[in-house]
């Protein structure tokens, strides 16, 4: 590989000279004052399964009281919050903190940091040919940011928030629920929490958009970047356009429940509707921002197992433009209930639907680079093909639940749970296990097992399945969503979708031991550990890559690959 | 543990069951004079006996979820009909094709392209026409799928005809109110039964269960909102307090309650019956204890509920309970206009839906 070293670049070897680029800082300087985007990246993903571990055993405590009809264990559930002898009210209210605390952690604390913050960290300037991130220190607080964030979340579920402790409001905050009907501090702290975390997702994409577009290694064209780097870019945009709605949103959420504001109260002038409109301009984009990364790792683990570069890389590329620019224009068919005018309604139903098109491109894609692909069924391999299939199941029902006129029946039921999770619980978090196998050996230096990668692919598919398909009968028979207890007719898929969650939970622990396994015992990884297929920059670097990479920047030549 | 309680349940459920076969025996014979009666009513000739009114016992697995189900509910409403077909005839075929077909290439591709059938991998990565078509194709299913989905939302804005029944509905934490200014201004106040074994939900409210026209658990309540069956309804919905939301599954109604707005929706019920429903907007601690219940009658059991409250008033004439039995056959010419003006825009609105 021919190189160049321009000269302005010099500057980022700092003062180590050349020969010294693997020395370390002492351990706090490193970790806690870090501006190394790998070791940033690090943390964010350990941060995130930390994060996750907890908003699923929220998610645990709500199937287990759900797997049958009448409030058994949030009594219990309350006490663990620091209730002291809860009333009825309160031990339901605890219900609604779950439900509102598991939204919140999985979409800002897990998901979110995983894909941006952990895989786009480490991966945006390694597959760019970068030595860093273009704002290091920015990039430190934007995950110190998240921490405080998270921090300020579990505070709020110590501290009155109406009927009872923490915030009940579910991750929407939906006016006048989140003012009026939630006196005491815990509402502000989970507004706090959004404002901390959405300014490090701020601060992060500035840092994306900033590196993808100036760092690029000499010869690394914009249609040449790997499709992880376009996904991370799309995001990176569609953050920094959304987050500040939010920003605002929550804002006069808060001026409104202190300061004796009204914008979201009709007896000031304000209008609770007005609320909706503003979340869901930014909640829209929101799950783009948590699924386009994930496009990103699929389209890297199907070229690189069936051996080909990405099919209809183009198309790829400008389909996800695509959805994050429509992304933008589909919010209110969340609202369908609100009683929008019957032009509005039909306009959403119609502009909804036409994501379907770009992501139809997507999953077509995927499968022509499969066809007449070598194709090898490694761990990375197999979580991406489940991938494709349950986003496909979660696209789908997004279909159905497009038209305003069949979403009054299926609105705010569990066909709307079942539909989202398959495209983030098995959609973005299948990416995201399918990503951390891919990339697992390169960041740590360890092999993992095949064997227990695979098994844990199948417990989990099996696992979540059983969780979240029943969630469509249960939708269509009109069960809503967000309820602690239900007829006894809904019980049957309620018992199977709990069952479910322990079978996928056990999924979890071989992925732990799978994890303890690679740290003790497993094979060190070469450099390209996937072999000829992945041609992206980072299998050039060693596993795990030197503490500085490209201090002499790789050049991209002519005919290379994306 | 899971088994366990399962076993339990199950036991529970079948002792319910024989209660409940009990409670159907012991008033079937009630039931049955009551539909003898009913009959001639509805041919407008003698609806004496029903100004007492009695609620209606709900038919099992109608207007309710039933066991086990994976389908929508059963619909009793013109809309309900054609969004059931929508959903059951166009949507749900194309999408199980859709994933069927890509779950097919997915199976094709594990088993002719993997890296011992197909050890040299092809080095195709553009294919123009095959680009154009996975563009063109899904935008034509969608046109179709569009057409009819517009139409829906369309049928579902038909205002309601002049001299439709108003009701008005409000949402409160957590319960609901349904007030008739068409007929004296009453207001009834619905709350959940409460649940047996269960820490009290509503105070001063019964069990369920312990009247014989009780429905399900978790979804029946003290005063159930009637409304006249056959008839459009203007149903004006709001909020005294947060966001809840109206919302009949069988009934294909789903409205939110916002405070300071009024939203407003035709319902019309095709059969008479108890319909449920369940609060379908997260609105506090207990959200899932403020569930609906849509009690459809004839006109004349209708007038005869109207009658049973304080204030209650029919066209406009307010009628003590003890004398609208001998007032009701020689309605008033007034009533009479009304009523045909309400059958005339009824099928009128029917029409339009057809």
């Amino acid at each position: 590989m021919a190189t160049t070293v321009p000269e302005h670049f010099q500057g980022h070897a700092d003062h180590h000279g050349h020969a010294d680029h693997d020395h370390k800082p002492s351990f706090f300087a490193r970790w806690f004052m870090s501006t190394n985007h790998k070791d940033i990246g690090t943390m964010y993903l350990i941060f995130a399964i930390f994060a996750g571990i907890i908003g699923g055993a929220f998610s645990g405590m709500m199937r287990i009281e759900l797997a049958e009809p009448g409030i058994q264990y949030l009594d219990i559930f309350a006490r663990w919050f620091g209730a002291t002898n809860p009333d009825f009210n309160s031990t339901l209210h605890v219900w609604n903190v779950l439900i509102t605390a598991h939204g919140l952690i999985m979409v800002f604390f897990m998901v979110m940091p995983a894909m941006i913050g952990g895989f786009g960290n480490w991966f945006v300037p390694l597959m760019i040919g970068a030595p860093d991130m273009a704002f290091p220190r920015m990039n430190n607080i934007s995950f110190w940011l998240t921490v405080a964030g998270f921090i300020s979340l579990l505070c709020s579920a110590f501290v009155p928030g109406g009927t009872g402790l923490g915030a009940g409001t579910g991750w929407t905050v939906y006016a006048p629920l989140s003012t009026t009907g939630s006196p005491g501090p815990a509402v502000d702290f989970g507004i706090f929490a959004l404002h901390l975390a959405g300014a490090g997702s701020i601060m992060g994409a500035i840092n994306f958009i900033t590196t993808i577009f100036n760092m690029r290694a000499p010869g690394m064209t914009m249609h040449k970047m790997p499709l992880f780097v376009w996904s991370v870019l799309v995001t990176a945009f569609l953050l920094l356009l959304s987050l500040p709605v939010l920003a605002a949103a929550i804002t006069m959420l808060l001026t409104d429940r202190n300061f004796g504001t009204t914008f979201f109260d009709p007896s000031g002038g304000g209008d609770p509707v007005l609320y909706q409109h503003l979340f869901w301009f930014f909640g829209h984009p929101e799950v783009y921002i948590m699924i386009l990364p994930g496009f990103g790792i699929i389209s890297q683990i199907v070229s690189t197992f069936s051996k080909k570069p990405v099919f209809g890389y183009l198309g790829m590329a400008y389909a996800m433009v695509a959805i994050g620019v429509v992304g933008f224009i589909v919010w209110a068919h969340h609202m369908y209930a609100t009683g929008m005018s019957v032009n509005t309604k039909m306009y959403f139903t119609a502009a909804t639907m036409v994501i379907a098109v770009p992501t139809g491109i997507k999953i077509f894609s995927w499968i022509a680079t499969m066809w007449g692909g070598s194709v090898e069924f490694k761990s990375p391999m197999v979580w991406a093909i489940g991938f494709i299939f349950l986003f496909t199941v979660g696209g789908v029902t997004g279909v159905v639940l497009a038209n305003g006129g069949v979403d009054d029946v299926l609105h705010d039921t569990y066909y709307v749970v079942a539909h989202f999770h398959y495209v983030l619980s098995l959609g973005a978090v299948t990416a995201l296990f399918a990503g951390f196998y891919y990339w697992f050996p390169k960041m740590s230096g360890r092999m993992h097992s095949e064997f227990l990668a695979h098994v844990h692919f199948w417990i989990f598919f099996i696992g979540v399945n059983m969780i979240f398909f029943p969630m469509h009968f249960l939708g269509l028979q009109g069960m809503p969503r967000r309820y602690p207890d239900y007829a006894e007719a809904y019980q049957h898929w309620n018992h199977v979708a709990t069952i479910g969650y322990m079978v996928m939970a056990t999924s979890l622990v071989v992925w732990l031991i799978n994890m303890v396994y690679a740290f003790t015992a497993g094979r060190k990884a070469e450099d390209s550990y996937w072999g000829e297929g992945a041609t992206t920059l980072e299998w050039t670097l060693t596993s795990p890559p030197p503490f500085h990479q490209f201090e002499t920047l790789p050049v991209i030549e002519e005919a290379a690959h994306h | 543990m899971i088994l366990g309680k399962t076993v339990r349940t199950l036991g529970e459920a079948a002792r319910a069951l024989g209660l409940y076969s009990v409670a159907a025996m012991a008033f079937s014979s009630t039931l049955a004079v009551s539909s003898a009666i009913a009959a001639p009513a509805a041919s407008a000739v003698v609806p004496a006996p029903v100004a007492s009114y009695t609620p209606l016992k709900p038919t099992p697995g109608i207007g309710m979820p039933v066991e086990g189900g994976i389908g929508l509910q059963q619909q009793f409403s013109k809309l309900g009909e054609y969004g059931e077909w929508i959903h059951d005839g166009v949507l749900m075929p194309i999408i199980t094709v859709i994933t069927l077909f890509v779950l097919l290439l997915i199976v094709i591709i594990a088993v002719r392209y993997n890296r011992r059938a197909n050890p040299v991998a092809s080095k195709t990565s553009h294919n123009t026409i095959l680009e154009v078509v996975w563009t063109l194709v899904p935008v034509l299913v969608l046109i179709g799928i569009a057409v009819p989905s517009i139409d829906l939302i369309a049928k579902q804005y038909k205002p309601a005809p002049k001299g439709a029944l108003t009701i008005k509905v409000t949402g409160n934490q957590w319960f609901w109110t349904y007030g008739y200014p068409d007929n004296g201004d009453f207001e009834v106040v619905s709350n959940m039964l409460n649940l047996p074994g269960q820490p009290i939900i509503n105070n001063g409210v019964r069990e369920v269960g312990s009247k014989p026209w009780d429905g399900p658990s978790h979804l029946e309540v003290d005063n159930r909102m009637v409304v006249p069956v056959g008839e459009p309804i203007r149903l004006q919905i709001t909020a005294a307090d947060v966001i809840h939301s109206f919302a009949v599954p069988s009934l294909w109604f789903k409205l939110d309650a916002v405070p300071g707005r009024i939203n407003e929706k035709v319902l019309l019920v095709e059969k008479p019956g108890v319909y449920y429903g369940q609060c379908s907007e997260l609105c506090g601690a207990k959200h899932g204890y403020m569930p609906i219940a849509v009690e459809a009658l004839p006109r004349a059991q209708y007038d005869a509920w109207v009658l049973t409250h304080a204030g209650g008033v029919i066209d406009g004439q307010a009628k003590p309970a003890a004398a609208a039995a001998a007032a009701a056959p020689a309605m008033s010419p007034g009533a009479v206009a009304t009523a045909e003006a309400t059958e005339a825009s009824a099928s009128e609105a029917t029409a339009a839906a057809e």
